[in-house]
């Protein structure tokens, strides 16, 4: 009960933050829209994907583009843990008797609400580029980003949990999240890549969270054969499993990390 | 008094049932560094006890053993009745913390950061409020609660982390240099807060300071250098054990019977027109003292030892004040903080 009520106060104080920062709430409905307008539209309109099926570049790059908003919203949720140890604000945290895995929960619930919302802005802002979601499939799609976003902000804290400075966590950052982000078929498909690049897309995890998304997202129509790569059961297999493993690798690691 | 053992003797020994904090043989050793050699001490229920010495002596070390946030090398330490290494949740429950530098969310309200605080101790939002109300009152930020800690100053701060130390009622509160960078105002209005806030919650207070005019607030104080306990008592047992008075006669003649200062134990230096008289006990002195030179005293003046002299005397040198390096951390800290 008492450790329940911590790891409420954590995750309040995550949403409190995050609603009194305006800078943060333009920027969460400022990003979709840069992202769908420039990238989907810009890149949709380079090249014609298929036309035949009635599918666009759009349709297909509109999970990817949702799943890397959130991908940013999550491990920037992870940040605070950096920024708070360099005000000082996580030795406070971290002489009470609120247990360490606690705390990275609470951290982890924070990060990912606040990584929902934006996810589901973006998915709000779907008929916009055109497409069209079912209220079921809004909530499936949700349900799959809550995994996901988890997964990052547990891996944000891992990061976190070793980092002193802002500057050390953007570069792991650049070497870490872009790669993940690039591999995760988000913006090309699987198919056609030569070996290699084939090899790292099926070992990046949020590959089979994108490719959940597409399943929801076209549903039966003949759009899902073609462009998922995995089925629904493995997709949502690995996303559950690598969430469940980085969450306790969290807690463990965050466990031996340091006040300052 | 060796190296080898710190301790003074004849220190009373413990008494688990009075005592708030018992260490005993602490030592801690970092990269074979010893930054604390094997102390032993106790501070009691309510009792305002105090760490003086100066920077890098061992005291900021000794408190993060134990506040739980740094193992032991080896030795035992007791807080509130629970061993810091195999009960460091229980210790926690039972302990405040102000550290050296400020740990406030700084983007939320004062209230808010009390509440965040009471509930990682398990208190509701309703508790905290209530608990808060005197506390907020004592230390003069009632009015301001619903600001956002950004605009606080820099004593403002040091207050509102003192109610939050002591929110979730703790049998010590630990105070780490509660009053560096602050200016002397503020220092002396921060100690009538600390002092009554202790009062009211009843709980005991383990500060450290390299101020001499602040130990002078505590009940007893160890005076630590060079990792280890100087010497222990109260201000004034200090004073008596490593200070003598002296009297400063200004007269125009030598007295004419040397005998009266052999009568108190006094020793005589100087000459007309101004003596440097050490003796024990001055205000009983002063009296024959003023009589031995007859009528030829224009001025007297009577010093009583302060702790400055008294650490002299312990430690061989004077407490370093805050100095350029003291400075240059500070600019650090603050340059960090503004990135």
């Amino acid at each position: 009960m008492r450790t329940l009520r911590g790891i409420y106060v954590i995750w309040y104080r995550e949403i409190l933050r995050f609603l009194r920062d305006p800078s943060r709430i333009i920027g969460m409905f400022a990003q979709p829209l840069l992202y769908l307008l420039l990238i989907g539209n810009g890149i949709s309109h380079a090249f014609s994907l298929n036309a035949a099926h009635g599918a666009n570049y759009m349709s297909f790059m509109f999970p990817g583009i949702v799943g890397m908003s959130v991908l940013f919203t999550s491990i920037f949720g992870a940040v605070s843990i950096v920024w708070d140890r360099e005000f000082g604000f996580l030795k406070e945290v971290f002489v009470s008797p609120l247990p360490r895995w606690a705390i990275a929960i609470g951290k982890a619930a924070g990060g990912s609400s606040v990584a929902l919302i934006q996810g589901a802005v973006m998915l709000l802002l779907a008929p916009a580029v055109g497409l069209h979601l079912t209220i079921p499939t809004f909530l499936e799609m949700l349900g799959v980003l809550l995994l996901v976003s988890l997964a990052l902000v547990a891996l944000g804290i891992v990061i976190a949990s070793r980092m002193s400075t802002m500057q050390g966590f953007q570069m792991v950052m650049n070497f870490i999240i872009m790669p993940l982000f690039f591999l995760s078929g988000a913006l090309y498909p699987l198919r056609g890549m030569p070996g290699w690049l084939y090899t790292l897309m099926h070992i990046d995890p949020l590959t089979y969270g994108v490719d959940a998304l597409r399943h929801i997202m076209y549903g039966i129509s003949p759009l899902a054969t073609l462009l998922t790569s995995f089925s629904m059961g493995l997709d949502l297999l690995v996303t559950v499993g690598v969430t469940a493993v980085l969450l306790v690798v969290a807690g463990v690691l965050f466990n031996g990390a340091k006040t300052a | 008094m060796s190296e080898a053992a710190p301790t003074p003797k004849g220190l009373p020994l413990p008494d688990a049932d009075e005592d708030v904090i018992v260490v005993r043989d602490l030592v801690k050793t970092y990269d074979r560094i010893e930054a604390v050699r094997g102390i032993s001490f106790s501070v009691r229920a309510k009792e305002v006890f105090g760490f003086l010495g100066p920077n890098g002596a061992g005291k900021t070390t000794t408190i993060k053993i134990l506040a739980t946030l740094l193992g032991p090398t080896s030795g035992h330490c007791e807080v509130a009745g629970m061993d810091v290494v195999t009960h460091q949740r229980e210790v926690r429950d039972r302990i405040g913390l102000v550290f050296q530098d400020p740990t406030l969310d700084q983007q939320l309200t004062a209230e808010e950061n009390l509440v965040f605080h009471g509930m990682l101790y398990g208190l509701s939002a309703a508790e905290v409020r209530r608990r808060a109300g005197p506390l907020m009152e004592i230390a003069g930020l009632a009015e301001r609660r619903k600001s956002i800690v950004k605009t606080y100053s820099g004593g403002m701060m040091r207050r509102l982390e003192i109610v939050r130390g002591l929110l979730h009622a703790p049998e010590v509160l630990f105070l780490d240099e509660p009053t560096i960078g602050l200016d002397p105002q503020s220092r002396a209005q921060m100690w009538e807060v600390i002092l009554s806030m202790g009062k009211e919650q009843g709980c005991s207070i383990f500060m450290t300071t390299h101020y001499m005019e602040e130990a002078e607030f505590t009940q007893r104080i160890a005076i630590i250098d060079h990792g280890g306990i100087q010497a222990i008592g109260s201000p004034a047992e200090l004073k008596r054990q490593h200070g003598t008075d002296m009297i400063i006669v200004e007269a125009d003649a030598t007295p004419e019977d040397p005998g009266w200062a052999k009568a108190l134990g006094a020793t005589v230096r100087g000459a007309s027109p101004r003596f440097e008289i050490t003796l024990p006990d001055a205000e009983t002195a002063l009296p024959r003292v003023i009589e031995a030179f007859g009528g030829h005293v224009s001025r007297v003046e009577v010093r009583r030892p302060t702790l400055e002299t008294v650490f002299l005397q312990i430690t061989g040198r004077e407490i370093r004040e805050e100095g350029p390096a003291d400075q240059m951390a500070q600019m650090h800290r603050m340059w960090r903080r503004g990135r």
